[in-house]
């Protein structure tokens, strides 16, 4: 019988977004980018995004490797903040460190909670955050236009 | 008086062994503790653990200054634990063996101290590239500073070290070859004496990082005629905080000193100082005293038994694991150096190592996931990270059977 929470962990969905990343790959014409860096582990993720005039993230896509969580987190991030303005991608990355920290997570709101549903068994798994968190950083520091690499730590 | 015991149980018996560490009697995740990552650091034995509470708790003082009792009484056993480390890597002299705080500390110190002074810009110091980090960024420190040029020697596609290549990198201007004796990823034992014979042949002298092979194998410092030979104590079933240097005498005395502070002198005044001789000159400050009782009773510990047989128990278990995990087609060992020690590192197709190493510990079972602080080694085989499972003399066939079984199940949820 398998462990609940590694089911909780490994779900399907979490299993398709590594497999089949969404929004995989360069991005031509970017206007914001910075790369993370996970030293634990020496995975490395690279965030490409064009914001447009109105401050609205218009495209993003992210480069690299890493394990199921990260390029599951990675992919799902990028399918959910295209199309929303900087601020508001801004909040929901405030909403999902307290999720997968298992912290209460009352600022993501409706749908978004229910889509990052999935990541919240990573909260159980404390050595095992960072891979979730790692695109997210490295998309906050490539909206804030940080040369340097994005860290986990 | 050491710690080495003068007699030997005669075989070895790793269920007996195993019943000396606490840690196996306490479950993870309500399973057995399945401990795979003793490269990483080995657990500790009572007989370790005792000793180092009773020493603390009785006989406790700070070494080398006062002259009441239990000052004499530290000092005694702090300098028995140097002869027990002398007599471990059977060097010459017990003023040869400088207490560190660790395997780091003592590369570090012959990075400062020995080479430094000796480095002129485009000298060159010869290292392989399956070094642990702790070989690698002090020779860095050096090159960023001083402009010396690290010649790395490769490996072959099976880990081993090509001593010819080796050889071929030591040039007029090497002034170092720094080198592990046992890698922590392949497991590729080095032919020490050989590539100690091939430099000094080229008046090159050698340093050995010791903190895997110093487990496994039988170091003989005054057979292998090395320069300097590293250790950590973690590693050898005792304590956190404690290594040693061996260097020879002549090294040694001819170093400045790294650390300064008390104990390392001979006279301080307000103009001058002067340094004592090694290896206080090398141990400023209040060193580890009950680490360096807690590393004496560890190696105490491992020469109780027949160390051939324990060797023999450990390339078994590493034997069974290699056959056992060729069932997976999936799963690629990266390390099959002939007579390497027992250290399995495998990369898992489709299956990325911290995943693998997250289910696998779900299951008990404890291995390193990562690049084991040795990226050059990660970039000459091409991956980002590996998962490794390392024996030591407590791990049993049954615990390689607990690994087969939960790498059949990561296959399973993750693919």
């Amino acid at each position: 019988m398998m462990d609940d929470s590694l089911r909780e962990l490994y779900q399907d969905v979490i299993l398709d977004h590594s497999r089949h990343p969404r929004h995989f790959g360069p991005l031509e014409g970017a206007t914001n980018t910075a790369e993370g860096h996970n030293p634990l582990c020496g995975d490395r993720v690279k965030i490409n995004l064009i914001v447009d005039a109105s401050g609205r993230i218009a495209d993003i896509r992210f480069e690299g490797r890493g394990c199921a969580i990260s390029q599951a987190s990675a992919s799902m991030m990028t399918d959910m903040v295209a199309g929303r303005t900087v601020a508001e991608a801004e909040k929901l990355m405030g909403g999902f460190l307290h999720l997968v920290k298992g912290e209460d997570a009352a600022d993501l709101t409706g749908g978004d909670r229910e889509r990052l549903d999935v990541m919240a068994g990573v909260s159980a798994f404390p050595m095992r955050v960072k891979c979730a968190t790692l695109a997210w950083h490295t998309m906050k520091s490539a909206l804030e236009g940080g040369a340097g690499a994005a860290k986990t730590e | 008086m050491t710690a080495i015991p003068k007699t030997i149980r005669a075989g070895f018996d790793p269920n007996a062994a195993r019943a000396d560490f606490e840690v196996f009697a306490k479950p993870v995740y309500g399973k057995p503790l399945i401990y795979l990552d003793s490269a990483a650091s080995a657990q500790k034995p009572k007989q370790v653990l005792d000793r180092m509470r009773d020493f603390a708790a009785t006989d406790y003082a700070n070494v080398h200054r006062g002259v009441h009792y239990l000052s004499a009484q530290a000092t005694d056993a702090y300098e028995a634990a140097r002869r027990t480390v002398q007599k471990f890597l059977n060097a010459k002299h017990e003023d040869e063996i400088v207490f560190t705080k660790g395997g780091t500390e003592a590369i570090n110190l012959v990075s400062y101290s020995y080479l430094a002074p000796r480095i002129q810009a485009g000298d060159e110091i010869v290292l392989s590239v399956m070094e642990h980090h702790s070989n690698i960024v002090p020779w860095h420190f050096l090159r960023e500073r001083q402009g010396a040029v690290l010649r790395w020697v490769d490996v072959r596609d099976d880990g081993s070290l090509d001593v010819e290549a080796l050889d071929a990198a030591i040039t007029s201007k090497t002034k170092l070859v720094a080198i592990t004796h046992m890698s922590n990823v392949l497991g590729t034992v080095t032919l020490l004496k050989e590539i100690v014979a091939r430099a000094h042949a080229k008046g090159v002298p050698v340093l050995a990082d010791g903190a895997q092979g110093a487990v496994h194998e039988s170091v003989d410092v005054q057979a292998l005629d090395i320069d300097f030979y590293t250790i950590t104590g973690h590693k050898l079933y005792g304590p956190t905080g404690i290594g040693a240097l061996y260097g020879k005498r002549a090294h040694l005395k001819a170093m400045r000193p790294f650390n300064g502070g008390g104990e390392m002198i001979r006279e301080v005044t307000r103009e001058t100082v002067t340094y004592a001789d090694p290896p206080a000159r090398f141990e400023a400050g209040t060193p580890p005293i009950i680490e360096s009782v807690g590393l004496a009773a560890a190696i105490g510990y491992m020469t109780s038994f027949d160390r051939e047989a324990v060797r023999a128990h450990e390339r078994d278990l590493l034997t069974y694991a290699r056959e056992a995990v060729r069932e997976f087609n999936w799963l690629r060992v990266i390390g099959d150096a002939p007579g390497k020690g027992a250290i399995l590192s495998f990369e898992t197709e489709g299956m990325h190592a911290h995943d693998v190493a997250t289910i696998l510990d779900r299951e008990g079972v404890a291995v390193r996931a990562g690049h084991h602080c040795a990226q050059p080694l990660m970039e000459r085989f091409g991956v980002a990270s590996t998962s490794r499972a390392s024996f030591a003399m407590y791990n049993t066939r049954a615990d390689v059977d607990a690994l087969v079984a939960a790498l059949a199940k990561a296959r399973k949820i993750l693919s």
